[in-house]
């Protein structure tokens, strides 16, 4: 089967299991690069079962009840937190969340310190992000439980990414084949690198649109086309995912001004003319109104999937927790 | 009291000298070396078994002493970077420096001071004292003096004391905050990066300096093609400009670092495999003058954390040679220009009375096996520290026996 073929399938199914027989043959989630297609499959697969499940008016599942999740966040963030304790909740972990830019343990204590202190309490999922790249990855490698890396520096921001992925699946009955594009500052964004390996992962055609300053070194050996202008790269696209510019960026250092960003590559009506007639919009949030994306291409009802990816959100979280859990639950037998 | 060191293969990048002899030492000097060496009055012989003699390494670039560990290495003189506990930049510091190393006799250790003061790239350091009291060289280390009008007078105040300077060859503005080499493995693992192109524009723009005072300026740590491409644009112009590389840039490139490994966490970062091939053929055309270690022990506290926040370097002593002897093995470099890089050319550089067998000169000297085989294990390095990227690599070329100042201070069995 070509990688760009039309093809209805959902997915491109793996040939044959996965060596270890599991479909998600891993303790953590550290990100998407080294998941093949089945375990992501896997995993949006119970996620859309979950969807159904927080449509309902008792939307508890307790298959993790006694379970206890820690939600260890180093760097701020409201909704990425509160949809990871959703979820834990939903499944009926104990959550505990600590955001620890007002805590004693982000300065003086080395993270693998508080890794051995976090081990102790006996958590069996810890959801973490963290400023800098791989930190989640290096206290994964000192925790017994499952560690969900709920982004790290300009690494990886894998349950966004999922749950994108499930977003598009279900608007448009399929990933395998869409022409997709990422807009906005890919340099300093974990959230456009996970989708980029995942949206190829499940055959995707990824785009990345950016000014150049915004864009990192090399990014086309990432498996995906690379436009500067807008009408070049959404000519053709079924999904345009923007990205958000974080204000830090907005100062001159990496491009001029706001206005100028705007005009060049906010995403707005006018250039959404040569994408598909039925583009869907996305945006990780929070959206800078005005900057990346125009207020009438955001509230697009037929268009933006926005507030559904948040929706996902919490679904896609839920898959990850129960699937990394499974094991330990059949284990004690409950 | 004299010894023969008898059966020995004698390397003497100084002369070119190579071949099958005798050396024989008097105390702390050499008193000749050569196939048909006069034994008589010999009271000790020293039979080499046809191993590879040469002078002592001289390791133009270490954080640290750690002495046990440079000797195991071949290393008899170490250059001490100013970045220690109290940063040298007087002469006092310098002094203190200098009478520890006379007192401890084993290892030669001669400072380099700061170039400014504090190294803060602000203020010309007292270059003049500091050299009178030994200083062999002056350097901010791990940054380089990024004002030009700065770096102008440092190169002109120094000339006048036909002073070393020593570059660190990166420009501060494109290298602030970077952590890795800027090209696909950053970018995946999202690590703030710069290009190669930041070594070689430091390059370009003190050259021309070294050109406009007709000062000696010395870069350290040329880590790039387009590094060595500049300085050998420098050298063609005839500026009196010289390099140095480390092996670990010989030996990897930046898919070292994958997984977050901060054992491969060095500034400058490592590069690409093409940077990596055109290093060793600069050191082989001798584009790269002297080859250093960079030794820098690091606890694993400061290495365990996340890369952004691990301390970089490696340590180097105990595996220079071998490290250094793999391109030579490859065919890529000849044995006797690899040791002149780690003998009479950093000697010459720094005005030092050793790296060579001449007779008269200190009788420092190592004595390896170029071919043994051995696996590089962390856990029995001597060093203070264990922070190497080479932990179980197999390699070839030991050091056997390390003699400084007349006295063998380093054996193997």
């Amino acid at each position: 089967m070509n990688k760009h073929s039309t093809d209805q399938s959902s997915y491109p199914r793996a040939d044959v299991d996965p060596p270890s027989g599991k479909l998600f043959p891993h303790k953590h989630l550290l990100g998407i690069w080294g998941l093949d297609p089945t375990a992501i499959k896997h995993l949006l697969d119970v996620a859309d079962g979950y969807v159904d499940l927080n449509r309902q008016p008792v939307k508890s599942a307790p298959t993790c009840a006694g379970l206890t999740q820690i939600n260890l966040f180093f760097e701020n963030s409201t909704r990425t937190l509160m949809s990871f304790e959703i979820a834990g909740k939903r499944l009926g972990l104990d959550t505990i969340s600590m955001a620890t830019g007002n805590s004693s343990i982000k300065k003086g204590e080395t993270m693998l310190d508080t890794a051995a202190t976090l081990n102790a309490m006996h958590p069996d999922v810890l959801v973490m992000r963290h400023g800098d790249s791989g930190a989640v990855k290096l206290l994964a490698e000192k925790m017994d439980c499952a560690v969900i890396n709920a982004g790290d520096g300009r690494s990886e921001h894998p349950t966004q990414a999922l749950l994108d992925a499930l977003t598009i699946h279900r608007r448009k009955g399929k990933i395998n084949g869409q022409t997709i594009v990422i807009s906005g500052d890919v340099a300093h964004s974990r959230v456009a690198r996970s989708n980029i390996y995942l949206l190829n992962a499940m055959g995707a055609r990824v785009r990345l649109v950016a000014l150049p300053t915004l864009l990192p070194a090399d990014v086309g050996e990432l498996g995906v086309e690379v436009f500067h202008h807008m009408e070049d790269g959404l000519a053709g696209a079924d999904v345009v995912m923007m990205l958000r510019l974080q204000s830090e960026r907005m100062n001159g250092a990496f491009l001029p001004s706001l206005r100028e960003y705007y005009h060049f590559w906010g995403l707005t009506r006018e250039k959404l003319k040569v994408a598909k007639d039925d583009v869907l919009v996305m945006h990780p949030g929070p959206m800078n109104r005005g900057v990346e994306i125009a207020s009438d291409v955001a509230d697009d009802l037929d268009r933006s999937a926005i507030e559904e990816q948040v929706e996902m959100g919490v679904a896609v979280r839920m898959a990850c927790i129960d699937i990394l859990t499974k094991e330990l639950r059949s284990g004690t037998g409950s | 009291m004299k010894t023969a060191y008898t059966n020995a293969r004698i390397v003497d990048p100084a002369t070119g000298f190579d071949g099958t002899g005798t050396l024989i030492v008097s105390d702390n000097t050499i008193e000749a070396y050569g196939a048909d060496a006069d034994t008589s009055g010999c009271t000790e012989t020293i039979d080499c078994g046809g191993r590879v003699l040469c002078p002592g390494f001289i390791d133009m670039r270490a954080h640290a002493v750690d002495a046990a560990s440079a000797l195991a290495g071949g290393i008899t003189t170490i250059i001490l970077q100013p970045d220690q506990t109290t940063t040298i930049d007087t002469d006092a510091v310098v002094e203190r420096i200098r009478h520890r190393s006379v007192d401890s006799q084993i290892v030669s250790v001669y400072p380099m001071g700061a170039a400014t003061q504090g190294m803060n790239g602000k203020q010309i350091a007292e270059i003049g004292q500091m050299q009178q009291s030994g200083a062999v060289g002056f350097t901010d280390c791990n940054q380089a003096v990024a004002d030009a009008q700065v770096m102008r007078r440092l190169l002109e105040y120094a000339g006048h004391f036909d002073a070393l300077i020593v570059q660190y060859a990166e420009n501060a503005e494109l290298g602030a905050g970077a952590i890795a080499h800027e090209g696909e493995i950053a970018t995946r693992l999202g690590l703030a990066s710069a290009p190669a192109a930041a070594e070689a524009m430091q390059i370009d723009r003190d050259s021309r300096l070294a050109e406009l005072t007709g000062a000696r300026l010395h870069f350290a740590l040329i880590s790039s093609k387009d590094g060595v491409d500049a300085v050998r644009a420098a050298k063609a112009r005839g500026i009196r400009v010289t390099c140095s590389t480390a092996p670990h840039y010989l030996h990897l490139n930046d898919n070292a670092v994958e997984g977050y490994r901060t054992f491969a966490k060095v500034r400058p970062p490592l590069r690409s495999e093409e940077d990596r091939l055109a290093l060793i053929a600069a050191v082989a055309d001798g584009t790269i003058d002297t080859l250093v270690s960079d030794h820098s022990p690091k606890s694993a506290d400061v290495k365990r954390l996340p890369f952004a926040q691990a301390a970089s370097g490696i340590v180097g002593f105990e595996t220079l040679l071998a490290l250094s002897l793999a391109p030579v093995h490859a065919g890529k470099i000849d044995l006797m220009t690899m040791l002149e890089a780690l003998t009479i050319n950093p000697a010459q550089l720094l005005g030092l009375p050793t790296g060579t067998l001449a007779a008269g000169s200190f009788a420092d000297f190592v004595i390896f096996d170029p071919d043994k085989p051995w696996r590089i294990d962390a856990d029995t390095l001597i060093s203070s520290a264990k922070n190497t990227p080479f932990d179980t690599l197999p390699v070839q070329g030991q050091v056997w026996r390390t003699v400084s100042d007349g006295v063998s201070v380093f054996e193997r069995a």
